[in-house]
């Protein structure tokens, strides 16, 4: 897995946006993961006749092409759809730098290595205003040492530990955690009875 | 050392440290719906994983149901129901589906079963799992990811969160109620201002809500980013927990279920009850609200261009003037349903306002009752009587319906709906839909007057 990653960014300055506009709910009836490119953002890219929207961000040159969003505060609030992570990947992004995240979103992205960088308010505004400029903004998220350089500007970001980790280095967090049955195992051996619950008692 | 509630949640439940920060976290119970499990299930059979422990899983259908009768409405949506079947037979895993008497929305059976209890952890591919805070439990929404590790090893690798104290204290004014006052908290602290906190609601005014008031305004605390809510367990909640079909001896009791007296918290947001009018949301996030005596924004004098330029799209959505009287809002349709107001007592608030009333001519309103059992329990005490002679379409089968529109109860393209449900959100109803957010009682009072009006001038008819 990447220690940093680098493409075009695009300006996405709405706030709040939720999962829903990142994945409208008429993609959410399947039962694969797969096919979801087509659904990211589909409100926003097409109109209700399936045209392209030519005003939206992503539908323009030269962020058509971009890998790297930069998003308003409370990117991913709302309910707990995994598809809107898988969507983004599918369609080619790899990070989105914000504020802030809401948090079920942010877990959902670290188990698909989608890298969201928090920066502080007046850090993302200028990258707002430097993505929306004439020939766009190549930007490089170096996730090792935290830290972004985009154009002139070297930013600081957070992300905690785990996170950093685990999208470093990819692998699966459920086989990782079986490595630990014997700790669960432990840990059930020391609830009472009436602990377990039982659903088909 | 003094502890939080949250914090004596978290501590019972590690299983081990692992590196990062993060821990393992123990789930005692688990719940699933057909449209964020079915990738979970492959994920385990791609890894020729088991599922850990079947029996504290529990499988409900209520997203992409219909509720005019039980027959899905189309054949995706059948498959989404008959794969979360199957994979449950194949596993052993307790499954409730359309017909089963227990079925209903999600966070609406798992009490009515006795199946949460103070002191648990729960988790569900859902995000208003915090609803279970209302009992002194950890209850939090995952992505199915989650699902599939919780299924395969019980647990979760978890971040301790940060803790918020809300306290809203004294007595609520007459007409009042848990969803204006989780509306008004929504409005202060703001959409994502909890963003990584865990949300602790304590007052005068909270312990005087009963068990229902109590779910509706953990409910909503993801709507301000809250990743778990909590209210300490008293009398109310062992009550309400105890005597159901599962909650037989079911008991967490190693710890009492209450932040300690001096516990410290990251952050304290205090809350006059008495302040708190009947609250309508005009915008597209539920952040947006403003009493039903008040006006759409016009924006204050010193907003910033990016503040304005938010604040004209959610207008323009909306389709409202700014400075326009909120009660001048009319409505073309009313719906009562949802994880956050379809309960028993709801129904009753609702009904109260209706009884011998009629929806105004032109508005389409609609019940759907949270589950099965409420339903029948509603039966027998009339109140579905009450809603029909109204005008309300009282639907015979239960799930989440127009809360998100999975499943044929659509609204169309600028219809305007008077909304007891949780979101706002653009298009959550249906694309280009308009939510106005508010209690089952001012749906009601809406649904009569034509317009989103205040419940207050509704005195109720004698008995
Ligand atoms: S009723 Fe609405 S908020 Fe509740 S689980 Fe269903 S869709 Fe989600």
């Amino acid at each position: 897995m990447p220690k940093s990653v680098t493409g075009l960014a695009a300006p996405l300055p709405l706030a709040n946006v939720d999962t829903d506009v990142i994945m409208p709910k008429r993609f959410l009836i399947t039962i694969t993961r797969e096919g979801l490119a087509e659904g990211t953002f589909a409100d926003l890219r097409f109109d209700e006749a399936g045209n392209i929207r030519p005003e939206f961000v992503l539908n323009k040159a030269p962020w058509k092409n971009a890998s790297i969003l930069i998003v308003g505060d409370n990117f991913g609030c709302g309910s707990s759809r995994e598809h809107a992570v898988w969507g983004m990947g599918q369609m080619g992004l790899t990070a989105a730098i914000g504020t802030g995240f809401a948090g079920i979103f942010y877990d959902n992205a670290r188990k698909n290595g989608l890298v969201l960088p928090i920066v502080t308010p007046e850090a993302r505004d200028a990258m707002l205003d430097l993505a929306a400029a004439g020939d766009g903004l190549e930007i490089s998220i170096d996730i090792e040492n935290r830290n972004i350089i985009a154009g002139e500007m070297s930013v600081p970001f957070e992300m905690d530990d785990a996170t950093q980790a685990s999208i470093i280095r990819g692998g699966d967090d459920t086989l990782d955690s079986l490595e630990h049955a014997e700790a669960i195992r432990a840990f059930e051996a020391k609830l009472g009875d009436k602990m377990r619950v039982s659903v088909l008692k | 050392m003094t502890r939080t509630l949250y914090d004596k949640l978290v501590d019972t439940h590690k299983v081990c440290d692992l590196p990062g920060g993060d821990i393992l976290l123990y789930v005692d119970f688990h719940i699933m719906n057909e449209y964020t499990s079915p990738q979970a299930f492959s994920g385990l059979e791609q890894k020729g994983l088991k599922v850990w422990r079947p029996e504290a899983h529990l499988s409900v259908v209520d997203h992409v149901n219909p509720t005019r009768s039980r027959a899905p409405h189309d054949a995706a949506s059948k498959v989404l129901i008959d794969n979360l079947e199957a994979n449950c037979t194949k596993h052993g895993i307790a499954f409730y589906g359309l017909g089963d008497r227990r079925q209903g929305i999600e966070h609406v059976v798992v009490p009515e079963q006795g199946l949460v209890s103070p002191g648990m952890v729960i988790a569900c591919g859902d995000s208003h799992t915090t609803t279970y805070g209302a009992f002194g439990a950890l209850g939090f929404g995952i992505g199915t990811s989650e699902v599939e590790h919780v299924l395969a090893t019980q647990t979760l690798r978890y971040k301790r969160l940060k803790t918020m104290l809300v306290e809203v204290e004294g007595d609520l004014a007459a007409g009042v109620t848990a969803k204006d006052i989780i509306m008004k908290v929504v409005q202060v602290v703001g959409a994502g201002g909890a963003n990584g906190y865990a949300v602790e609601f304590a007052g005068v005014a909270i312990r005087a809500q009963g068990m229902a008031g109590r779910m509706t305004i953990c409910n909503m605390a993801v709507e301000l980013g809250g990743r778990a809510a909590l209210i300490a367990a008293d009398d109310k909640a062992y009550g309400m927990a105890a005597g159901k079909p599962h909650s037989d001896g079911l008991a967490f009791d190693s710890e009492q279920w209450a932040s300690d007296e001096g516990a410290e918290f990251d952050r304290i947001v205090t809350i006059d009850a008495a302040e708190i009018p009947p609250l309508v949301s005009w915008g597209t996030s539920p952040d947006q609200s403003v009493s039903i005596e008040g006006f759409v924004p016009d924006g204050a004098a010193d907003m910033t261009p990016k503040a304005k330029a938010a604040l004209d799209r959610a207008i323009a959505y909306m389709g409202l003037t700014a400075g326009q009287s909120v009660q001048d809002i009319r409505i073309d349709s009313a719906f009562i349903g949802s994880c956050t107001n379809s309960r028993i007592e709801d129904l009753r608030a609702a009904a109260k306002v209706l009884k011998g009333r009629k929806v105004a001519a032109g508005v389409q309103a609609i019940i759907v009752p949270g589950s099965t059992l409420t339903r029948m329990q509603a039966e027998a005490e009339g109140l579905d009587k009450i809603f029909a002679d109204a005008g309300f379409d009282w639907r015979p089968e239960s799930g989440c319906s127009m809360c998100l529109a999975m499943n044929d109860d659509i609204a169309m393209d600028g219809e305007r709906v008077a909304s007891s449900t949780n979101r706002n959100f653009e298009g959550r109803q249906g694309r280009g839909a308009r939510t106005h957010l508010m209690s089952p009682a001012m749906v009601a009072a809406a649904a009569i007057s034509g317009h989103l009006a205040d419940v207050r001038s509704f005195t109720p008819e004698p008995e």
